[in-house]
């Protein structure tokens, strides 16, 4: 731990990531437990300012809910697309990717073309006409988010596997007569780890960002449900007379992606230290 | 080089093809245009709806309407809005300059930014005013595009009342839209800039232009900047999608009449050509733009032709 504290690797980046990662999502997994009750509507305390009572310390809303609990409570929807989307994008892009640099053919094919229609097709304009078809929803924005950036990551591993299958500890595992599969999980996927996990962090920031600009479009979770860029859509109408109510939700989202971009950063000068997956 | 631009072109042509395909497909599943327009009428009867389709030529087979649609990319006719009637072509014509517009002086803002920003990085690199500029490009990375608008409309309109808060009316109108989009390209192009400058700070000419004894200013902006030029430009291409996906959504807070503002409307009132035009459109000029990109740079660098 000591040898940890003086490398090179121990920086003031990785202390800010990793404090502001784990601090907002302990507030937002332990919400309910810190503003018990918290977040209900109570007309009697209509857009009370910040900072003015002990109690709302962000202030209340226009239907006099509590907008701090509201701010951690609403992070739960963030945390869980950000999470589940990317763990799904990575499942189906490393399990395309290994196979399209390892046996090339086909899928190769399909990985560079869905590549380039990927990069024709912005994310917002194709969620614009999905949702318009099946709906908004928490598991129709996760979906969309795996469907738009799986790609990704099957093309990072395809260029990595190309580069590995011609190295001596695979040519001599192929020689051994070890089975392609297994040289593919036991050979190929821990060798090329690194990248991906960078730039898993790095796109947990991203979907973060594009979940809160769908919901707040109004294609997104359903608009009851307490969400980032539910609260800032809401705030729109109020930002005349009552700004705190759009500026807390969006200090939450802007500090969660500045936690999650600074550990991927980091993790990249340590994984990946020649920046294969530079953005 | 003719076998290198034609394998490029028709990739182009493919993705253009495809990206119709799923949307014409996408757009038709939302849901049927006729029962919008009857939308009010009390006693619509299944013979009126049939006539309103056959009006609106919903009743062609579905490979005709799709090559329709992908024709009109040259004849630039996209058939007519299912409300109101007025031509795509002549909505699309008032909304794509607005968006453009929006884009280059975004790229502009980024630009005069980024480019100083970036040098001063690369040769401060491991001081302090390079670790300051790398953090501060990750808090404009981690800027949600709406909320920064509209914190921008909080301090500017709402507040200072300088500046007005929505639409495109003069000069003044587009400073906080192309701020906001500005921030967000800055942010990556500082660090694009770093990179390239530092690469290029170590080759060997660089070395003979400060031996000959020139100014480090010259050195700089004359022999090391034009080098960065190359990757700036390239990443520059593969950004305008990413651009044209954030104005689409800022366009929406500073309800800018543009494509993005024109692709809401339409999936509000279900209207198909509209939407699918403004796609297509949209996607076609960021395939277009990085072919652009891919033939300069093969002009310019034989070594990418033969990847």
């Amino acid at each position: 731990m000591s040898a940890f504290l003086k490398s090179r690797y121990f920086s003031l980046e990785f202390i800010m990531g990793l404090g502001l990662t784990l601090g907002i999502t302990f507030c937002v997994l332990f919400s309910s437990w810190l503003f018990p009750g918290a977040g209900e509507i109570d007309l009697t305390a209509r857009l009370i300012a910040p900072f003015q009572q002990p109690a709302h310390p962000f202030g209340t809303d226009p239907l006099g809910r509590d907008v701090m609990a509201r701010v951690f409570a609403g992070g739960w929807i963030s945390l869980q697309v950000g999470f589940v989307s990317v763990v799904g994008s990575v499942l189906i892009g490393v399990a395309v990717g290994l196979v399209a640099g390892y046996y090339r053919g086909i899928w190769d094919v399909v990985v560079m073309r869905s590549a380039d229609i990927q990069l024709a097709l912005p994310f917002i304009l194709l969620a614009i006409t999905i949702i318009a078809i099946v709906g908004g929803s928490l598991t129709n924005t996760i979906l969309l988010l795996i469907v738009s950036q799986w790609v990704q990551y099957a093309r990072l591993v395809r260029a990595q596997v190309l580069a590995l299958r011609e190295r001596e500890f695979v040519l001599a595992a192929q020689a051994m007569g070890v089975k392609s599969r297994n040289i593919i999980l036991q050979h190929l996927l821990p060798n090329l780890l690194g990248p991906v996990i960078v730039l898993m962090t790095l796109n947990v920031a991203n979907n973060i960002l594009l979940e809160s600009s769908l919901t707040f479009l109004g294609l997104g979770v359903d608009p009851t449900i307490p969400s980032w860029g539910g609260m800032l859509a809401d705030g729109r109408t109020y930002l005349q007379t009552a700004w705190w109510v759009s500026v807390f939700p969006g200090l939450a989202i802007l500090l969660t992606v500045l936690g999650l971009n600074l550990l991927g950063d980091w993790l990249r000068d340590s994984l990946d230290p020649t920046g294969r997956t530079e953005r | 080089m003719a076998g290198f631009l034609l394998k490029r072109l028709a990739q182009a042509v493919f993705v253009v093809m495809v990206v119709t395909l799923i949307v014409s497909v996408a757009v038709r599943m939302t849901g049927d245009p006729a029962m919008m327009i009857a939308q009010g009428a009390t006693d619509i009867t299944e013979a009126d709806l049939e006539r309103i389709r056959e009006g609106l030529g919903l009743n062609e087979p579905f490979l005709s309407q799709y090559l329709a649609t992908l024709s009109g990319l040259f004849t630039w006719d996209f058939g007519r809005s299912f409300l109101g009637g007025t031509p795509v072509s002549t909505l699309i014509g008032n909304a794509l300059p607005a968006t453009l517009l929006l884009a280059f002086t975004s790229l502009l803002v980024s630009i005069v930014i980024s480019i100083p920003l970036g040098i001063r990085a690369a040769i401060r690199r491991g001081k302090w005013e390079d670790q300051l500029i790398r953090i501060l490009s990750l808090v404009g990375l981690s800027f949600p595009n709406f909320w920064l608008a509209t914190m921008l409309v909080l301090l500017f309109s709402i507040t200072l009342q300088w500046l007005p808060p929505s639409g495109m009316n003069g000069i003044a109108s587009f400073i906080m839209p192309a701020v906001t989009m500005g921030i967000i390209l800055t942010a990556t192009n500082v660090r694009l800039v770093r990179t390239s400058m530092l690469e290029v700070m170590q080759s060997q000419y660089i070395m003979v232009a400060r031996a000959k004894g020139l100014s480090e200013r010259t050195v700089l902006y004359k022999h090391a900047l034009r080098n960065c030029a190359i990757p700036l430009i390239t990443f520059l291409g593969l950004q305008f999608g990413g651009l044209l996906g954030g104005i689409v959504v800022v366009e929406r807070v500073f309800n800018w009449p543009g494509m993005g503002s024109l692709a809401f409307d339409a999936v509000a009132g279900r209207d198909y050509p509209v939407l699918q035009s403004v796609i297509m459109i949209l996607s076609t000029l960021i395939v277009l733009v990085n072919l652009l990109v891919d033939i300069a740079y093969g002009l310019i660098d034989p070594r990418i032709r033969t990847e």
